[in-house]
């Protein structure tokens, strides 16, 4: 496997007991984990294929310990990986071994709910869906919904700046969160934003959401909640190609229709979902759209029918509107199990890039010949709206070459999304994954002013530092 | 892409290469319509974007326009008007309120992070710009996102140089992601609320599922009886049907009427700009953003020791306030009230001498200001864009 971590520091390495001797001063017994049993339970994120052993976890529950721990680790050069659930499709949350993971998931508790404001406060381990799950019995919710929003933290979600699904209509994280706890790595704790709508001075927030934990640890979260539609109603299309499939997506939106999804399957991804939670996908299409539009019954009635309209001038060969909510929780637990269903009949990785989406057709082309010409196949689901790609690249893990052909195969991808104008990754963050890209999207200049910036927080390069820049050329000041 | 601008570019970093050998700070502007904002310039010389115009990208399909800096506002919101779409942040205009003259360019309103009433539906500016392209002290050409609205590639600059009113670099181009005109838009009014009454039903409004895209109050005194408005836009049908299922929902606070078309539009314009403060023309204006359900107690709380004529946007989020111009243009009595709300105000009007004297945008926390010290020097290292203009000494 191609990506290289840094090289351990042996003099921290043999430091470890000294370390783990100062780190349980700091928080309770239970709070710090040290065996090797129990820290396997952390080498990996979901890049299972890489893992490391860190030299100790340690699960703090208050803002106070996460500083004493900071503090501790800023004096004694030790590196801190921070970690929410470790869902993680880049690799953002691995280990190296001379560090120690900071999982802030025992910090999941809510704080503080307003109505009227819209806003909540929670500590940053919980959840994403128990976020919402908190605010449904009075018809609100948060909006950012990753697939993996059952398990992943909302720590995790300002690390990466999450979408999902129905960002199209309602953002990413960045555009839901007012402000946050943050400790810095000398142990300073900083509030940034608050429950008002616009922050004091520069954006700092703005630059914390989607910095892959290496500015600092968010321990609390201020986020929007908003009131839920209505109701919801997908829409399922049919379509022969996928170049007639993106046509109709464009048409909508040239008709000024934003629905709150529109998801794109290839004929892969939908014998493979279809096998998996039998929504009735159409197994003799070639590509699959799932629209979503809310409102009242009538509102989505209207909705629908100018969508229909639009799809029926573009050839649309299935037309499979929900009449239930069975049958609106089926449609989209085909598409939300996208990638544990592809898990089930082969290893995979997950790609994550962002093309313009009048280049949706070519760049579907290309990704085909790209994995054919390495002998590997392919399954593509995005968010066809905003044009983020997750193609599947389907391999064997046992097989090392094989594993070498997929990550290079993605790379190929990655590439041809930078070349036709977009970008490296949409929603799931550079990690480890897509490090050593960066130089296709960036100059060194661009980098070069990013990592100034990361060494205003972080001037050692303590925080998750084998992640996001290229591990040459690192600048510290 | 027109080569008279790229010209400009290069010459703009030309400038700027210039002034960091010389040592001269610069005053970075577009038009100079909002160069009274801020505290007063402490830079004798003025490095403009006008000269860098021209749309340089606008895909209707994809959602996306881009523009080099110096391209007048209107200029891109008429490109897209012709395609049926907008900014979706409907961008104030800060001439009315400033009595300033000239055309608002884009990149100015980067630089200020303008957002108007929809705000509270669309998000600000921050949320709907995507990429960036800018010249830092160094002299170096750095961009930052893209072209694309799902983008997490590297740390967001994006975001941190929206609203650094010219502290960070000079921006030369920007894309925004936009989003569809909508086909109808109405106002619900109703009459005679209170303050803190008014902003319970704004928050009902805004929390009812009809997507309510701007949502303000406007006191006795502002208008002869007070007024709150909600405004719900969308297509045709869809309005028909909300106006009366909100209208039902707010019965509670007060009965309802509506208003659409251009009435709607003005009034929505008036609350935008301000323009309910523009005289008396030598009051100072703040704008205090804070949570909705704080918003009436400040008020209250300001009216104690000021006079003051106020209204609010943003359901209550956004306070707008005159007052005069004297002393400390009521910035000691403003921050002490708002002490320990969450809640943040910045003088937008004033003159020089209070400017000079006071804090005009909120003043940071000891470890925060370290931070925006240190991210100042990572961009501009000589100080050389608009020193001091947010904070004292950075």
């Amino acid at each position: 496997m191609g990506i290289a971590f840094p090289i351990p520091d042996n003099a921290i390495i043999l430091r470890r007991e000294a370390i783990i001797s100062g780190l349980s001063a700091l928080i309770p017994p239970e709070s710090l984990i040290t065996s090797e049993d129990e820290r396997r339970a952390f080498e990996t994120d979901a890049l299972t294929s890489y893992r490391r052993m860190p030299l100790a976890v340690v699960l703090p529950t208050t803002t106070e310990e996460v500083a004493a721990i900071l503090a501790f680790c800023n004096e004694n050069g030790v590196k801190v990986v921070p970690r929410g659930a470790g869902t993680s499709l880049a690799g953002g949350a691995i280990p190296q071994e001379d560090a120690i993971v900071l999982g802030v998931g025992k910090m999941n508790k809510v704080l503080d709910i307003n109505f009227g404001d819209r806003t909540m406060r929670v500590q940053s381990g919980i959840t994403n869906l128990a976020i919402s799950a908190e605010v449904a019995h009075k018809g609100f919710f948060y909006a950012p919904d990753p697939s993996s929003q059952l398990a992943c933290t909302i720590a995790g979600n300002i690390a990466m700046n999450s979408g999902g699904a129905h960002c199209l209509r309602y953002g990413v994280t960045t555009n839901n969160i007012l402000g946050v706890r943050m400790v810095l790595i000398d142990g300073t704790v900083v509030d940034i934003g608050s429950d008002a709508m616009d922050a004091q001075g520069l954006d700092l927030l703005g630059l914390i959401i989607g910095s892959e934990g290496q500015l600092g640890v968010v321990t609390e979260a201020i986020v929007r909640i908003l009131p839920m539609a209505e109701g919801a109603r997908p829409v399922l299309f049919g379509f022969e190609t996928s170049e007639e499939a993106g046509a109709c997506v464009a048409a909508i939106i040239g008709a000024g229709i934003i629905p709150v999804a529109m998801e794109f399957m290839d004929k892969p991804a939908i014998e493979i979902c279809e096998a998996f939670a039998h929504a009735g996908y159409p197994l003799d299409a070639g590509a699959l759209l799932i629209i979503e539009v809310e409102g009242s019954d009538a509102e989505m009635d209207a909705m629908l029918k100018k969508i229909v309209t639009i799809a029926k001038k573009h050839g649309v060969k299935t037309v499979k509107e929900s009449k239930s909510a069975m049958e609106t929780a089926a449609i989209w637990k085909g598409r939300k199990s996208a990638f544990g269903a592809t898990g089930r009949i082969a290893d995979y990785i997950c790609m994550d890039g962002t093309i313009p989406t009048g280049q949706l057709p070519y760049v579907l082309r290309r990704i085909d010949e790209i994995v054919k010409s390495y002998g590997l196949r392919v399954a593509n689901v995005f968010h066809a709206g905003d044009g983020n790609l997750h193609p599947l690249i389907l391999y064997n893990c046992n097989d090392p070459e094989e594993a070498n052909k997929a990550e290079e195969a993605g790379n190929d991808i990655l590439k041809l999304c930078v070349e036709v104008g977009g970008c490296l990754t949409g929603e799931h963050g550079v990690g480890i994954e897509k490090r050593d890209l960066m130089r296709h999207q960036f100059t060194e200049i661009d980098l070069g002013q990013q990592m100034r910036v990361r060494a205003v927080f972080d001037p050692k390069w303590l925080l998750n530092p084998a992640k996001v820049f290229p591990l040459d050329g690192r600048i510290s000041a | 892409m027109s080569a008279p601008s790229l010209f400009a570019e290069q010459e703009l970093i030309d400038s700027v290469h210039a002034a960091r050998n010389a040592a001269t700070p610069l005053s970075i502007i577009g038009s100079g319509t909002k160069s009274q904002i801020g505290r007063p310039a402490q830079s004798d010389k003025t490095l403009s974007t006008a000269a860098l115009t021209g749309i340089t990208l606008h895909e209707p399909a994809e959602m996306v326009i881009a523009a080099r800096s110096g391209t007048p506002l209107a200029e891109v919101e008429r490109r897209l008007a012709d395609k049926k779409q907008m900014l979706p942040f409907e961008p104030m205009d800060y001439r009315p309120l400033l009595g300033s003259t000239g055309e608002p360019t884009i990149g100015g309103v980067v630089a200020a992070n303008l957002s108007g009433p929809r705000r509270i539906m669309a998000g600000a500016c921050r949320d709907s710009l995507i990429g960036i392209r800018l010249v830092n002290g160094k002299g170096e050409l750095v961009k930052s996102g893209g072209r694309v609205m799902k983008n997490v590639t590297g740390l967001d600059l994006v975001k941190l140089v929206c609203g650094s009113w010219g502290t960070l670099g000079v921006l030369t181009e920007v894309t925004f992601k936009v989003l569809p005109k909508p086909q109808r838009s109405a106002t619900l009014v109703l009459h005679g609320l209170d303050d803190a009454n008014a902003i319970a039903a704004l928050s009902a409004g805004l929390g009812s599922p009809f997507e309510v895209s701007g949502a303000a109050h406007l006191p006795n005194g502002v208008e002869r009886v007070s007024a709150t408005l909600l405004r719900l836009e969308g297509f045709d049908e869809q309005i028909t049907y909300r106006l009366d299922a909100l209208k039902k929902q707010l019965h509670r606070f007060a009965a309802a009427d509506y208003v659409e078309g251009a009435q709607s539009a003005a009034l929505w314009r008036s609350v935008r700009d301000a323009t309910f403060l523009v005289e008396p023309r030598e009051n100072a204006v703040w704008r205090i953003s804070i949570a909705p359900s704080k918003a009436a107690k400040i008020i209250a709380e300001i009216k104690k020791s000021l006079t003051i004529r106020h209204f609010y946007d943003w359901g209550g989020g956004l306070i707008w306030l005159s007052l005069p111009a004297t002393g400390d243009a009521g910035a000691s009595a403003i921050r002490s009230a708002l002490f320990g709300t969450g809640g943040y105000a910045t003088l937008v009007r004033g003159p020089a001498d209070i400017r000079a004297a006071i804090d005009v945008f909120e003043p940071l926390s000891p470890a925060l200001r370290v931070l925006t010290a240190g991210i100042k020097q990572s961009f501009d290292p000589d100080g050389l864009f608009n020193p001091g203009r947010m904070i004292a000494g950075i």
